[in-house]
This record gives C-alpha cells, sequence and structure tokens, in this order.
C-alpha cells in the first residue's frame, strides 16, 4: 500500500508545472509533482512515484538498486501497477498535456 | 521467490548477519516491531527472520492501512455507492476487503459501478470524463498516501469539479505506535520506523518514542540490507544503553519530511477528535477529515453516511495479531475458515497484512533456508 518505485523523468510538460512524464521498464506515463515543487526538478533526475505523485528525488543508482530489489520481491506487476495506474494513463498519454 | 545470495549485495547481508548475531546478547529476548506493512512483506518474502538468531523476535506492527480500516467504513463507503448516478473508486488494495455485505469487487458483480483507480487524480479525471455521475473517492493510507488526495483536493477546488468526493479514512502513524506502546499486554523493546511515510512526515514525530517511552527507533528502508541494518542500529544502541531516532533511510528519507507535502495535507485536513482502528479500538487524533474550506468536496459531507459499526467475528483475533500480541498462525481462523482466497479479516487480504504475508511465504520457508545455507 505504501509501495513507491523509483521512476525516471523524460519529460517535464511545458505550461503545466505539476507535471511530467516519467518511464519505467518502457512504459511511460504523467504523474503530479506537486508534491516536490520545492525541488525543481530536471530531466533526466529519478523520483519515487507513489500512487500517480512524486514523493522524492533520489540518485539514480539508488532507483537501480531498488528496481532490482522490487523485481527480486516479485512486485513487476505492481510496479507495471504504479506505473500504467489500470488503463487511465493510456488516454492521459493519447490525450497529451 | 527470489533469493538473498542472487543479490549483488549478499556478501553485506552475510556481514549484517553476522553483526547482529555478535551483538545480540544470547541471554535476552528481543522483541522489535515493524510498524509498516511494507517492512512486514519484505521480511516474509526474503525469509529475513530466518537469518537472525532466533531471541530476535520481529513483531509485525499496525501499519497497513487497509488492515486497519474497520468494516463499518467500507460499509458506509459502499452505501454512498448504492445512490443513483455514483461510480465508486478506490485502489486495487480495497477491492477484495469484505463489508457487512461483500466486499466492493462481490458489489461490482451485483452491477454498482466500481472502479479501481491507481491514483487519486484518476479518480478526479473520471469525474471530469462524466460530468452527469458523481464520482466517489474511498481514501485510505497514512502520511504516505494522505498528501496525494490533499492535492487532487485542491485541484478539483480549482478547477470546480462539482461531481467529486472524498471519503476520507486517511490515518496517520503516530497515534498508532502510541496505542501499541500505551496497550498493557504489550512489550516492544524497539521500533523499526516506516520509510515511505517518513519520507512526508520526516524523523522528528518520532522523537517522543525515543525520550518518553525509552524505545530506541530507526527509519528503514525496505531491501533486505536496509532491515537488516536497521536491526543492527536497533542492537547498538541497546548494547550502549541508548535510546534515540536514526535514518538508515538517509538516501531517501530527509529529517524534516517533505515540506511541501505536509503544507498540503494541513490545508486540506485536520485531526479528527477520534478515530475507530480495527481491532485496536477508539484512537484520539488518529485521522484525518477535511476540513470545512473543502466540505464540498467531503463525501460524509454531502451524502447521509449511516456510520456503520461492525463488530468482527468473535473468533476472529485481527486485534491481537495487528499489536502484535499473537503470531498470524495463532489465530483460530488462520488458514482454516481465514484464506488469503477468503479473507474473514483485512489482515489476510492486503499483501502487507501480517497474515496474508505470513501465509504465502512461511511455506517456503525451508526452500529459502537450504538457498541461505548454500551461500554462507
Ligand atoms: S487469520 Fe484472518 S481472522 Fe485471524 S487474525 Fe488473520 S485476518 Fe484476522
Amino acid at each position: 500500500m505504501c509501495l513507491a518505485i523509483p521512476a525516471k523523468i523524460v519529460e517535464l510538460l511545458p505550461g503545466e508545472e505539476s507535471r511530467a512524464l516519467v518511464e519505467v521498464a518502457g512504459v511511460r506515463r504523467h504523474i503530479d509533482t506537486g508534491l516536490l515543487q520545492d525541488e525543481r526538478l530536471q530531466l533526466g533526475d529519478w523520483v519515487l512515484v507513489h500512487v500517480g505523485f512524486a514523493m522524492s528525488k533520489i540518485s539514480e543508482e539508488q532507483a537501480l538498486d531498488q528496481l532490482q530489489t522490487l523485481t527480486m520481491l516479485g512486485e513487476n506487476e505492481a510496479v507495471m501497477q504504479e506505473v500504467k495506474g489500470y488503463g487511465l494513463s493510456d488516454h492521459d498519454r493519447k490525450a497529451g498535456p | 521467490m527470489k533469493f538473498v545470495d542472487e543479490f549483488r549485495d549478499a556478501g553485506v547481508i552475510h556481514k549484517a548477519a553476522d553483526e547482529i548475531r555478535r551483538l545480540a546478547d544470547l541471554g535476552r529476548q528481543y522483541r522489535f516491531m515493524e510498524v509498516c506493512g511494507g517492512h512486514t512483506h519484505a521480511i516474509y518474502r526474503f525469509g529475513l527472520k530466518d537469518i537472525l538468531p532466533p531471541n530476535i523476535d520481529l513483531v509485525h506492527g499496525p501499519g497497513c492501512p487497509v488492515c486497519v480500516l474497520p468494516m463499518g467504513r467500507i460499509d458506509d463507503g459502499l452505501s454512498i455507492a448504492k445512490g443513483p448516478n455514483v461510480i465508486f473508486t478506490a485502489f486495487g488494495d480495497m477491492m477484495r476487503v469484505p463489508g457487512r455485505e461483500g466486499s466492493p469487487l462481490e458489489h461490482k458483480a451485483r452491477g454498482m459501478d466500481v472502479r479501481i483507480v491507481y491514483s487519486p487524480s484518476d479518480a478526479l479525471k473520471l469525474a471530469q470524463k462524466n460530468p452527469d455521475k458523481h464520482v466517489l473517492f474511498f481514501a485510505i493510507g497514512f502520511e504516505t498516501t494522505a498528501p496525494s488526495t490533499a492535492l487532487t483536493l485542491m485541484r478539483a477546488k480549482a478547477l470546480g469539479v462539482t461531481n467529486f468526493s472524498v471519503f476520507c479514512n486517511h490515518v496517520t502513524i503516530i497515534p498508532g505506535i502510541r496505542a501499541i506502546l500505551d496497550s498493557p499486554d504489550m512489550r516492544i523493546d524497539a521500533f523499526i520506523g516506516p520509510g515511505h511515510v517518513s519520507t512526508v512526515i520526516g524523523c522528528r514525530p518520532y522523537e517522543w518514542v525515543a525520550r518518553n517511552e525509552g524505545k530506541p527507533i530507526v527509519v528503514s528502508g525496505f531491501e533486505p540490507v536496509d532491515v537488516l541494518q536497521a536491526v543492527v542500529m536497533l542492537l547498538r544502541q541497546l548494547k550502549a544503553g541508548e535510546a534515540k531516532v536514526e535514518n538508515q533511510y538517509k538516501r531517501v528519507v530527509p529529517w524534516e519530511g517533505n515540506r511541501a507535502a505536509l503544507k498540503a495535507m494541513a490545508e486540506v485536513f485536520e485531526l479528527r477528535s477520534y478515530f475507530e482502528w480495527r481491532g485496536m479500538g477508539f484512537i484520539s487524533q488518529s485521522a484525518l477529515r477535511i476540513r470545512d474550506t473543502y466540505k464540498d468536496w467531503d463525501a460524509e459531507h454531502r451524502f447521509a453516511v449511516p456510520g456503520v459499526r461492525v463488530t468482527d467475528p468473535k473468533a476472529a483475533q485481527c486485534g491481537e495479531v495487528l499489536k502484535g500480541v499473537l503470531k498470524p498462525v495463532q489465530c483460530k481462523l488462520f488458514g482454516k475458515e481465514c484464506t488469503p482466497e477468503r479473507p474473514v479479516g483485512a489482515l489476510m487480504v492486503s499483501s502487507e497484512g501480517s497474515c496474508a504475508a505470513y501465509y504465502n511465504y512461511e511455506h517456503r520457508k525451508h526452500e529459502t533456508l537450504t538457498r541461505i545455507g548454500a551461500a554462507v
């Protein structure tokens, strides 16, 4: 329930202060970065994502470590849900920013 | 099941295990409570209990938001959804949690419009897409999740989305820990503090545990090395006769927490004077309600909520298991009337509930032992 997964910011959406496109394992989705407004996020930064919101900024090394752990935990499915968001993100993507 | 020795840092794990054996005083019994369900899950999944010496007992705490939610709240939420044109949304974790007349999923099978959302913002989007319906979001979670609900409500208000409301069941972790410490049948030597909750609240709120209760607490990450390192840190404190808050998860958890998240929570929520925790009774100031400034988005304000109270079946011992007084297998229903397929209590539903974790992983113990044995 309190699972948070690392994701890499691949696009900061212009004109939309608190939205970013992230990628994990080739899957992309929009997330909300409103909880990290003090962090000045940049392209390529890694963040921990929980229920569609970025919770904290982390290092790439830490991110990769954690992804490995999640794979070992067999949490891949949870990770995918976290990224895809039960299909709603598809609409999200097509609709664009 | 993946195994400890597949880790890049298997060596570190074995070193930590050695250090634990060295530090642990053979003449005494240790009881460490991992507050967070994420830890419980990781502990069983990796078979960490088997790495620890037998005199260190890891006791599972109340940190699984699905598990501490009283059944009546589910019934209350579902009763709103029985109204016309309502879409009931909740996280996947909630879907199989039994209410008195069945789980949200069972209500869906009976025709209720129930949808899994992965984020509160997805629920808000659903409301925007369905202006002729009312979208109810059944919010649960500790401080990890509450800021996301808060931000979503702030958006809903800013955007003027009026066909959206939140049935708020957010709870706060500190009163839960306090209730454990106040419980007369409880004897805990130290705490492994929750990692992701602490990204929001930071480490400061735990200081009273150390200062007033004299119990060490180490905020910890979720990898096997993290949990073992937290155990090492706790043992070191106990050996030195200290009690302080330490942060093992510094790479993720800032001491001060996440200020923007705390601000969003303060804007939208206030403390309820009391809230019922399943199996633990009413705990004062332990949950959040939506402030009057957001009452138009508060399902409890907009709809008549019956305020159902349901007592758990007598034989179910969820409360004792939740407080760490009993092990899951000591519940009379464990593995018999109560299984992950047919859960009686919520501890058997969520993968972070200790009963489900125990049920799913404990029987693979021997397999794990063999693997670890091979690597030593
Ligand atoms: S086995 Fe079922 S009834 Fe017993 S404590 Fe666990 S969840 Fe509750």
